[in-house]
């Protein structure tokens, strides 16, 4: 089914009345990082039309770690009778030293890349000496697995099981973003696998309050581009709209047994995300009823803004201000294997996309 | 012998040469072996390529080989893409104390089997056998020489503008299956290792096509790093055609499961061959023509466009950057 969302020769249809239809300029922003790559992975940006500019949003979740958070497990890493669980992504975030959790491994810290929330289970299982730490990094779409995996440690009766949680929300991102008045953005790509927990409404804002238009679609070309299309025209008809085009995955509705599950042990917090700083109500917190989860409270971890590393513009890139190769550190001073800030660490980030794709 | 591996067997005394004499010999023995000298007599001319590998793989058993068979066919590989004939190979063993010795006779056995397929001999070998902890299960180091037949040699630095760019099947295989055994997870059947040696068909590639600028076989790094690599020693562009590339549904699906680019992944049983546009059609039947390479198709091509990087055409007709692989291919968040 795929295949058709892949077909060059719809994609040049839709390309070619891209172009046609666009009076002017349109900047719009993918919020999300697999969507960035998606973009670039497609050749898709090679071909788009000179006026639409394409911006990166703060979907990546490495990206949008922040360095104290990033500070906070390289603390835990090295710990007697700890061991950290991950995702493969936080492997190479650098802290403030420069230090990441690939260093702290071979240092001598226990530290596993887990493929699902479900497998650190079992790895606590397998070490009742031990706590098994899980990194908590994600937006909407992570955050129910590790909900569910909570619930089950406490069906089974395991008690070394934590979670450092550093969840994150879009919605208020995205406020955040159009109350900023450096940005200036168009229409937004929105996240198909956020969306395909959250559903439609949190985003009616970005018509109703800002009067521009977003759309929750695939990471096919077809998708992004019929998006584009859309966005285009609404805006020639002078109307803002809050669409739905992934409705193969994404019900308007979303997933409420997600949600549930995801509210039944977290809840809203106010969360600082890299480069944004401080959004109200962003973040996700264990509920007091499941503390003994809590790795924020067993291991006494504060979070605290700290200055932006020298020279380093990613909060600029992540507001879609300027691109990643307008930074001056691009591919001179930060480059993945020595990535200066977040946006060149994750490969999902918008300078690693830039660095790792853009032909010239 | 014990049914595990014990210390005792790397001591150098009769429990050593009960493990050599009755497993190893058993399996490798030759002339030239069972003579159990210090050193092989090598019976060899002219111009000769020389390629050591060491192999960790995890796990050591997979879909389609182990790591014994795995260790002959990545070095008698590895000489063969000089365009040489295999002749020799040695084998340094490093073993854990406790490795079930059931585990080790299927190593060996398949490590005999290849090399006999392959039409080497194992000339010398080494055994040692290390504390538990010390490694893990068994690593294996080989050495390959063999006799080089043209001249001048296939090199990553002779990919000259005009050339074609061509693989011997498909790619990701190995990768995936090593991967995808590693953390227990299932594919759909027909995912598994491509381990195989090439030598055989490279040899008659390159005596029958008078001038193969560059054969490598895209191991770790898979295809988009070993042509990174030909792309900057030949200070040429590598442009690859997305539509061309043979990828096997159940590898791109694995890939797109875990957000990893089989591009990436590591093959063992493939090889990339640059020659000039006027040799693809004979390059492509002489590879055809043999089972390893019945999948052989053009990749891309060799252009002056942007010397040092690998461009991919995307089936979308966009181009973009094909870079060299920055450390490990990582699983994502989402």
């Amino acid at each position: 089914m795929l295949n058709k969302f892949r077909d060059p020769n719809l994609s040049r249809k839709l390309l070619d009345r891209l172009g046609d239809e666009l009076d002017g300029e349109l900047r719009f922003m993918e919020v999300c990082g697999t969507h960035t790559v998606a973009i670039f992975q497609s050749g898709l940006r090679s071909l788009l039309p000179e006026g639409v500019v394409h911006l990166s949003g703060p979907g990546c979740p490495v990206c949008v770690t922040h360095e104290s958070e990033v500070n906070a497990f390289l603390d835990l890493a090295g710990r007697d009778n700890v061991i950290l669980a991950t995702f493969g992504d936080l492997m190479r975030v650098p802290g403030n030293n420069g230090r990441n959790l690939k260093q702290a491994q071979a240092d001598g810290a226990r530290v596993k890349v887990v493929y699902s929330p479900f497998d650190t289970l079992k790895l606590a299982k397998e070490n009742p000496g031990d706590t098994v730490v899980f990194i908590g990094v994600g937006f909407e779409t992570t955050a129910p697995t590790i909900a569910a995996t909570m619930k089950m440690a406490r069906e089974q009766g395991i008690d070394n099981l934590q979670v450092l949680c550093f969840h994150k929300t879009v919605p208020q991102a995205l406020i955040a973003l159009m109350d900023d008045p450096d940005t200036r953005i168009d229409g937004f790509i929105l996240p198909g696998h956020v969306s395909a927990i959250i559903g439609l409404e949190p985003y009616r804002f970005i018509a109703d309050r800002y009067a521009r238009s977003a759309v929750v679609t695939g990471f096919e070309p077809v998708d992004i581009l019929q998006a584009l299309v859309s966005m285009v025209e609404w805006r020639n008809q002078g109307v803002a709209r809050v669409e739905n085009y992934y409705t193969r995955i994404v019900p308007d509705q979303g997933n409420p047994t997600a949600m549930s599950v995801m509210y039944e042990v977290f809840e809203p917090a106010d969360a600082l995300w890299r480069g944004l700083g401080e959004i109200p109500g962003s973040g996700l917190e264990i509920r007091p009823e499941w503390e003994s989860f809590d790795a924020k409270k067993s291991f006494g971890v504060t979070i605290s803004e700290t200055p932006p590393l020298p020279g380093c513009r990613c909060g600029q890139v992540l507001k879609g201000v300027i691109r990643p190769d307008e930074c001056p550190l691009f591919k001179k001073v930060c480059t993945p294997a020595k990535p200066v800030g977040p946006c060149m660490v994750s490969t999902e980030g918008s300078c690693a996309a830039y660095f790792k794709y853009q032909v010239d | 012998m014990s049914d595990k591996v014990l210390l005792d067997y790397g001591s150098g005394g009769r429990a050593s040469q009960r493990l050599v004499s009755e497993l190893f010999l058993k399996y490798l023995g030759n002339d030239e072996l069972n003579r159990l000298n210090d050193a092989a007599e090598l019976d060899l001319k002219g111009r000769v390529a020389m390629s050591t590998d060491s192999f960790t793989v995890d796990p050591i058993f997979f879909p389609g080989g182990n790591i014994g068979s795995l260790a002959v066919h990545g070095t008698v590989n590895d000489v063969a893409m000089m365009g040489a004939i295999p002749r020799y190979i040695t084998c340094g063993y490093i073993i854990e104390e406790g490795l079930p010795m059931s585990d080790l006779e299927r190593i060996v056995a398949a490590m005999g089997e290849a090399a006999r397929h392959a039409g080497v001999n194992v000339v010398t070998g080494d055994t040692k056998v290390v504390p538990k902890g010390a490694v893990d299960k068994i690593f294996i180091n080989t050495t390959g020489i063999g006799e080089i037949i043209v001249d001048p040699s296939p090199s990553g630095d002779r990919a000259r503008p005009g050339d074609v760019v061509l693989i011997s099947g498909t790619i990701g295989d190995h990768g995936l299956t090593i991967l995808g055994t590693r953390e227990g997870l299932e594919f759909e059947a027909g995912v598994q290792s491509d381990s195989a040696a090439l030598n055989h068909l490279l040899v008659k590639l390159v005596q029958e096509l008078p001038d193969v600028h560059v054969l490598r076989d895209p191991t770790r790094g898979g295809v988009a790093t070993t042509l990174n690599e030909i792309a900057g020693s030949s200070d040429v562009c590598v442009e690859l055609d997305e539509n061309a590339l043979p990828i096997r549904p159940e590898v791109s699906g694995g890939c797109s499961i875990l957000g990893l680019d089989p591009l990436y992944l590591a093959n063992e049983g493939k090889f990339l061959c640059i020659v000039p546009g006027e040799y693809e059609e004979q390059a492509l039947e002489i590879m055809r023509a043999d089972a390893i390479g019945q999948d052989a198709c053009r990749i891309g091509v060799v252009t002056d466009a942007n010397p040092g990087k690998v461009v991919l055409v995307t089936q979308l007709g966009g181009k973009r950057l094909l870079n060299m692989l920055e450390g490990e291919q990582l699983p994502r968040i989402c």
